[in-house]
């Protein structure tokens, strides 16, 4: 009875933390760049307030399906894409969608970090500006200022809003791009190895603002480190050769994969 | 053993040395190549300082020029002998205004009036330039009709000549064209402070002239201000236009393969070539007027525009895709992404570009003589489309001319040509500098 109790609770709290509603699919998704086919079909969902972790070997196709999500494939001359991705159940390549409404909803932060070469203040401000979410002064500064407390940069850099952004640190311009998407109030963020270019320290502040991130924004992850992957997300999904090996909640993809190129992967053994 | 020992330790300190000569070589090979670059460099700033030596040194007393001082008196008796000024206004206009200045002048050496031949060389030492410059005092104020007053006036381009010590006096009196009593008048006025150079606000101000003393390149400044003007609005905008088109928004395909490539040619394309254009399409097609500045700044914005392209395309390059990415990605559209964060990175580029292709055109000349932009032009054009020369123009119909006096405006105006050119691509520079890449 006790025990039963308990592991109800567990599977409540379980069941509030990483609710089970869909917030992007990918149904069937080919991308060609040219002629050459970079991703076979994916099936893929990205549930609400979850980290949704994309793992895979060097050009099996993350970031392709990362960039379709915000429709950044869109800016590459050369890529096709067939199939269906909805976010909210909405088909985002639909005609009628428009693509700048789109990429406010689903942020996008790069690689290498990326700040513009203007003030960390008009950094973040540029979104809500053309997006027309602020007007008045005294809103861009709360944005500002909201913005940079939810990525854990605002004491840092609280005294220097007006310097430019790319005098900060790398993993400090990397938690301004992270501030800089939050500020158009996205609903979902995608994260292309935001750490890849990252001391150990700045990672784990980068991994730990994603965690609090969760709570309030749908996040996918591109990462090549396991460890990482094993940390900050709850699903992780498993690319090769562009096709989506396998997909499912985190802990059992690294104790107990259901594909043999999973586990190899995992190990080490190749990627 | 022994050997094998002697053997071991020998075989290293032999490799040592094999790669010594290889550091010696190599350090020779580097010390000879800075060798040719310091060379190189050296006689590049030989001819360049052999240039500005030959310029400057034939050019720089263009910038003064000989007057005289003279109390004329603006007598009646000469300008309106039978008081018809009331009725025929160009009676003013046609007055024998030079014998005024003579006069002045045979009184202030104290020259017999009556010995013709005497004063005619007095009156050959005073420019003909001084009949426009009493005329328009009279002109714009015939009260002084009657009076006397205090006017320097333009010597003679010989007497210029001779003043700044270009006569070679060798020669026979009767093969030199200042006599040897012009001298001695010379030599009296210039030590009783009557005759003496001064700065010579003419060359700027004045138009064309076969007279060298009053001959000027003010129509030619303006003229090239003009044509600046011109291709500094046509060609800015068009060009950065058609750079951001290519740059950021036309597909990559075989169509714009071929428009760059052609853009390319079009900056080879010789300049002459563009005037040959000009004068098929603006003269004889449009039929705009031949010698206007507007035609030839259309010509020459034709001309800078492939180097403007060039350049701005260039510059949008530089700019790394980065910046692009993180604006999209924040939903900001092409257009946004291009003027908020593209081309303010590239403008520095742009500018730079810019200037150094209207350096290009103020030193363009072929394509302006074919244009008929090579003609003796001596009123101020008012607009683009009255006729003009152009600096560089002015410089080749001068460079024409036989007399000494010329050749020292030839390499005056190269001066002033040259300083437009200095000031715009530091100007080049300084933006550059100021508004380095910041990223
Ligand atoms: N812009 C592009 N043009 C042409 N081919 C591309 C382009 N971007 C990616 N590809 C190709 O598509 C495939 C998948 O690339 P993608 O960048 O998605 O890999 P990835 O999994 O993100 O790799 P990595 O881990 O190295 O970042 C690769 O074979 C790559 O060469
Ligand atoms: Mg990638």
């Amino acid at each position: 009875m006790n025990m039963l109790t308990d592991a109800a609770v567990e599977e409540a709290l379980d069941a509030s933390q990483n609710s089970d509603t869909l917030k992007m699919r990918g149904e069937d998704v080919c991308v060609f760049y040219g002629e050459k086919q970079a991703l076979f079909g994916v099936n893929l969902d990205v549930r609400e307030n979850q980290v949704t972790a994309l793992i895979g070997p060097s050009g099996c196709g993350k970031s392709t399906f990362l960039r379709c999500l915000n429709r950044m494939n869109d800016t590459i001359d050369i890529a096709r894409i067939t199939g269906k991705i909805t976010l909210d159940g909405e088909d985002i390549y639909d005609p009628r969608i428009d693509v700048v409404e789109l990429r406010a909803r689903v942020g996008m932060v790069f690689q290498k970090p990326n700040p513009f070469p203007k003030s960390i203040y008009e950094n973040i401000a540029y979104g809500p500006r053309i997006h027309g979410l602020a007007t008045k002064k005294s809103e861009f500064d709360e944005v500002v200022e909201a913005s940079l407390q939810k990525a854990g940069l605002f004491n840092e850099v609280k005294d220097r809003l007006h310097e430019p952004g790319t005098g900060l640190s790398g993993g400090q311009q990397q938690r301004l791009c992270i501030a800089r998407a939050i500020a158009v109030s996205p609903e979902v963020i995608l994260m292309d190895e935001p750490c890849s270019a990252l001391d150990p320290i700045a990672t784990a502040k980068v991994e730990e603002l994603i965690d609090e991130l969760r709570e309030n924004y749908t996040i996918v992850i591109v990462t090549h480190s396991m460890q990482q992957a094993a940390r900050v997300s709850q699903r992780t999904a498993m690319f090769h050769l562009g096709n989506l090996v396998e997909e499912g909640p985190t802990d059992k993809m690294f104790t107990n994969p259901d594909d043999k190129r999973t586990q190899d992967y995992i190990t080490g053994r190749f990627g | 053993m022994s050997d094998a020992v002697y053997k071991g330790g020998n075989a290293p300190r032999a490799a040592a040395a094999r790669r010594d000569i290889g550091i010696k070589k190599r350090y020779a090979a580097e010390q000879r190549f800075r060798m040719y670059g310091v060379a190189a460099i050296a006689v590049g700033l030989f001819f360049l300082a052999a240039l500005l030596w030959s310029v400057v040194s034939n050019g720089y007393t263009a910038f003064w020029q000989t007057s005289i001082n003279l109390d004329v008196t603006f007598a009646e008796s000469v300008i309106d002998p039978n008081g018809e000024r009331a009725t025929d206004p160009n009676k003013l206009l046609t007055a024998n205004y030079p014998k005024l200045a003579t006069e002045a002048l045979v009184a202030k050496l104290g020259v017999d009036p009556e010995n013709r031949k005497l004063v005619r060389e007095v009156g050959g030492l005073i420019s003909n330039g001084v009949r426009t410059q009493l005329r328009d005092m009279v002109v714009s104020d015939p009260a002084i009709i009657g009076t006397t007053r205090n006017v320097w006036v333009l010597a003679s381009g010989d007497v210029d000549s001779a003043v700044k010590g270009q006569v070679n006096l060798e020669v026979d009196e009767s093969r030199r064209k200042v006599s040897d009593q012009q001298l001695t008048w010379i030599r009296t006025m210039e030590a009783d402070g009557v005759l003496e150079q001064r700065f010579n606000t003419g060359l700027f101000t004045r138009g064309a002239s076969s007279r060298p003393e009053t001959a000027g390149m003010g129509v030619a400044i303006v003229g090239s201000l003009y044509m600046m003007m011109i291709v500094l609005l046509l060609a800015l905008p068009i060009g950065v236009a058609a750079s951001i088109y290519l740059e950021e928004f036309a597909p990559q395909n075989k169509l714009t393969d071929l428009i760059e490539v052609n853009i390319n040619n079009l900056a080879a394309v010789p300049s002459i070539v563009f005037g040959l254009l000009g004068l098929a399409v603006f003269i004889n097609f449009m039929h705009l007027p031949r010698s206007a500045s507007l035609v030839g700044g259309l010509v020459l914005t034709l001309m800078t525009l492939p180097t403007i392209i060039i350049a701005t395309r260039a510059a949008l390059r530089a700019v790394p895709p980065s910046i692009r990415a993180a604006a999209l990605g924040l939903g900001a559209s092409r257009t946004q992404t291009v003027f908020h964060h593209v081309l303010p990175l590239a403008a520095p580029g742009i500018l730079t570009g810019t200037i150094i292709g209207l350096a290009q055109a103020l030193g363009e000349t072929a394509p302006l003589l074919l244009i008929g932009m090579v003609a003796f032009v001596a009123d101020y054009p008012t607009t683009p489309l009255d006729p003009a020369t152009a600096l560089p123009v002015q410089i080749y119909m001068w460079a024409n001319e036989a007399e000494r006096a010329f050749v020292e405006r030839t390499s005056g105006a190269i001066m002033v040509l040259l300083l437009f050119l200095a000031v715009m691509n530091i100007t080049a520079i300084i933006l550059r500098r100021r508004v380095e890449r910041r990223w």
